[in-house]
């Protein structure tokens, strides 16, 4: 067990891929806690393992050991599940990618409206709060427009809105601003932790704009597989502290 | 939500013409199975229409319509002193060619027993059955000829007085009625040379005769159609059909007639058995084939197209197990799509089918018992073709949702 108000723990994460002359390390003894409400960025160049580390939290890609804990549950033990891996994510988890990865044979109420329905929320009440969530990230009036209508700051709102569809203690975001321009990527940051301090979701966001660094509450980088805590940028406790 | 919906709303042009192209593909399966239907109603029609409870044939001969067959005229008459034969009749039956108009008219000609039988059981559509004995023709409306026609065949020119609809042979061709004499007209026509040489050569067969040398008066009796010398004649009848007086006599008469060494009787259920077995049943073998190979090939195609299909969406279908859909709802998604598809094919297969059939040459008979089938079939098919896409989709991992 962990802290109550720890939204996200890892203990000793390691991911080795292949093995004898071809083993590859990718990600040794990561460890980072994400409390509820707060929001993280995860640095590192390209190879780092910053991705490694995002898909084992997120339950997609198992660590080769180390623990995971969220919402104060173990998860992972090593690569071995400790619940029902599919149903974890549909209920605590939200992805949000570089690309926004929506279902493009869908409008973008029902890609919001489909995460709800895989949960059990009936079809009526999956549509009206699907529609309530669009109008609070501000693109409601498009809520009938298929995917590829929106712009891709209007797509990766609606995968935002996706990824809170559900409630999830979790929110896990990759490079959610590399296909944004600069003013576009800034809001999405904000709206990021608007929805970390509203929902009280543990929020990673794995970037390399280093112009949205402000909007986070605690920095860890990463740099061939090992992570660190970058303490040249204090995290923000007034949240907690309120 | 219904994905699968959704999924053919986004991709609604490409799965219509999938849909048209399986539903006619469907439709040739469909109309095979109609056509040999239809071979088989065609084969059976005139059996069941002409109402004989026996047909007694030449010896060891499966006629007289799967195969050639000649019986004496008098037949007619030892058939009727059996104990329990209510009525017997002559039949003639044989298939011509000839041109009219410009036209090649295949007729199976069908001789009625006038004045007992006149052709009221034909189901007449227009017109009459025959009303004199000589120079009048029912025929069925598939040889294109109206009614009031005039049509050559032999020396004589017959009238179309009345015509029948669905009248046609085993082998398709339409039928036509005239009377028993007119029948073996048009059947022993011959040219006048043909004829003229045929009495120069009994002449001299009878001068070298003594018999025809001392009873002059039968060499004038060669000179008659060879169709009216009783001695000399070759059997003119095609079978005689026997009517009983009660459909229990059926056993005891046919074994009296079988006692006879010159004939065979089938019931009409053993006529109905030889042209089953006989002329349709390699039709029916060879359209079998063919539904089999086209079934397969939907089959192939449909897999094909919903693998295509789910391979088109195999990015979102790791976003959904990605975002914790259960494995029931993308094989729901593949499934559902691949019933749509089956289900909206065969409802194109059935409506074009309606439309076009009665186009066709040869009668397509569609009946419940092959629809009903075909449904099976094409629900089998849809879900074995589904099971492709299914097993990609289930090898997808939610990791390739992120793959850019």
């Amino acid at each position: 067990m962990t802290e109550p108000n720890i939204a996200i723990e890892t203990r000793n994460l390691n991911k080795i891929y292949g093995s004898g002359n071809t083993e590859v390390v990718a990600m040794r003894d990561a460890n980072m806690i994400v409390h509820h409400g707060e929001i993280v960025a995860l640095l590192g160049p390209s190879g780092s393992g910053k991705s490694t580390f995002l898909t084992a939290v997120g339950l997609i890609n198992p660590p080769t050991s180390g623990e995971i804990f969220i919402g104060g549950t173990l998860v992972m033990n090593g690569p071995k599940p400790m619940v029902n891996v599919r149903s974890f994510r549909r209920q605590h988890i939200g992805y949000v990618f570089q690309k926004s990865n929506l279902i493009p044979f869908l409008t973008a109420r029902e890609n919001v409206q489909i995460a709800m329905e895989l949960n059990g929320t009936g079809s009526r009440e999956a549509k009206k709060r699907a529609q309530h969530l669009l109008e609070s990230l501000g693109v409601g009036d498009r809520g009938d427009y298929r995917v590829i209508m929106l712009s891709g700051g209007q797509q990766q709102r609606v995968a935002i809105a996706r990824a809170l569809a559900n409630h999830p203690s979790v929110i896990l975001a990759d490079e959610p601003t590399a296909a944004l321009d600069s003013q576009l990527g800034k809001q999405v940051m904000e709206l990021f932790r608007t929805v970390a301090r509203e929902y009280g979701a543990g929020v990673i966001v794995v970037t390399h704009d280093q112009r949205t660094l402000d909007v986070f509450d605690m920095i860890y980088e990463m740099e061939d597989g090992a992570m660190h805590q970058n303490k040249t940028v204090h995290p923000t406790k007034a949240y907690f502290n309120s | 939500m219904n994905l699968a919906l959704k999924d053919i709303r986004n991709n609604l042009g490409r799965f219509a013409f999938t849909t048209i192209g399986i539903g006619m593909m469907l439709m040739i399966v469909m109309g095979m199975a109609g056509i040999y239907r239809g071979l088989v109603d065609d084969a059976t029609l005139l059996i069941n229409h002409i109402g004989a409870d026996l047909w007694i044939v030449q010896r060891d001969t499966r006629g007289p319509f799967a195969e050639v067959s000649r019986v004496p005229r008098t037949l007619v008459y030892r058939a009727l002193s059996v104990p329990g034969v209510l009525s017997a009749r002559e039949f003639v039956y044989h298939t011509i060619q000839r041109q009219h108009k410009g036209k090649q008219l295949r007729i199976a000609v069908l001789g009625l027993s006038w004045p007992q039988d006149k052709g009221d059981w034909l189901p007449i559509v227009s017109g009459r059955a025959l009303g004199q004995n000589h120079f009048e023709i029912v025929v069925d409306k598939s040889l294109g000829l109206p009614l009031s026609e005039t049509l050559k065949l032999g020396k004589d020119t017959y009238t179309v007085v009345g015509l029948t609809h669905n009248m046609v042979s085993s082998g398709g061709d339409g039928m036509a009625f005239v009377t028993l004499w007119d029948s073996q007209s048009i059947q022993f026509d011959a040219p006048a040379e043909a004829i003229r040489l045929e009495r120069a050569a009994r002449d001299q067969r009878g001068e070298s005769n003594e018999l025809f040398q001392s009873q002059p008066f039968l060499t004038q009796q060669l000179n008659l159609p060879a169709s009216q010398l009783p001695a000399v004649a070759t059997p003119a009848l095609s079978a005689v059909m026997v009517k009983l007086t009660s459909t229990y006599e059926s056993d005891r008469v046919r074994s009296i007639i079988a006692g006879w060494d010159d004939v065979s009787v089938f019931s009409r259920a053993g006529q109905e058995e030889l042209l089953l077995e006989g002329m349709v049943d390699k039709a029916r073998r060879q359209l079998g084939m063919f539904r089999a190979l086209l079934t397969l090939i939907a089959a192939i195609i449909m897999a094909l197209i919903l693998y295509t299909l789910t391979l088109d969406k195999i990015r979102s279908i790791a976003l959904l197990k990605l975002i914790g859909a259960p494995n029931r709802v993308i094989l729901g998604l593949i499934l559902q799509q691949a019933l749509i598809l089956g289900g909206l094919g065969y409802a194109v297969a059935y409506i074009v089918g309606l439309k076009l059939f009665p186009y066709f040459p040869r009668r397509v008979v569609i009946t419940n018992e092959d629809l009903i089938q075909l449904a099976f079939v094409v629900l089998g098919i849809s879900i074995l073709s589904s099971l492709l896409g299914m097993w990609k989709a289930l090898t997808v991992e939610p990791n390739d949702a992120l793959m850019t």
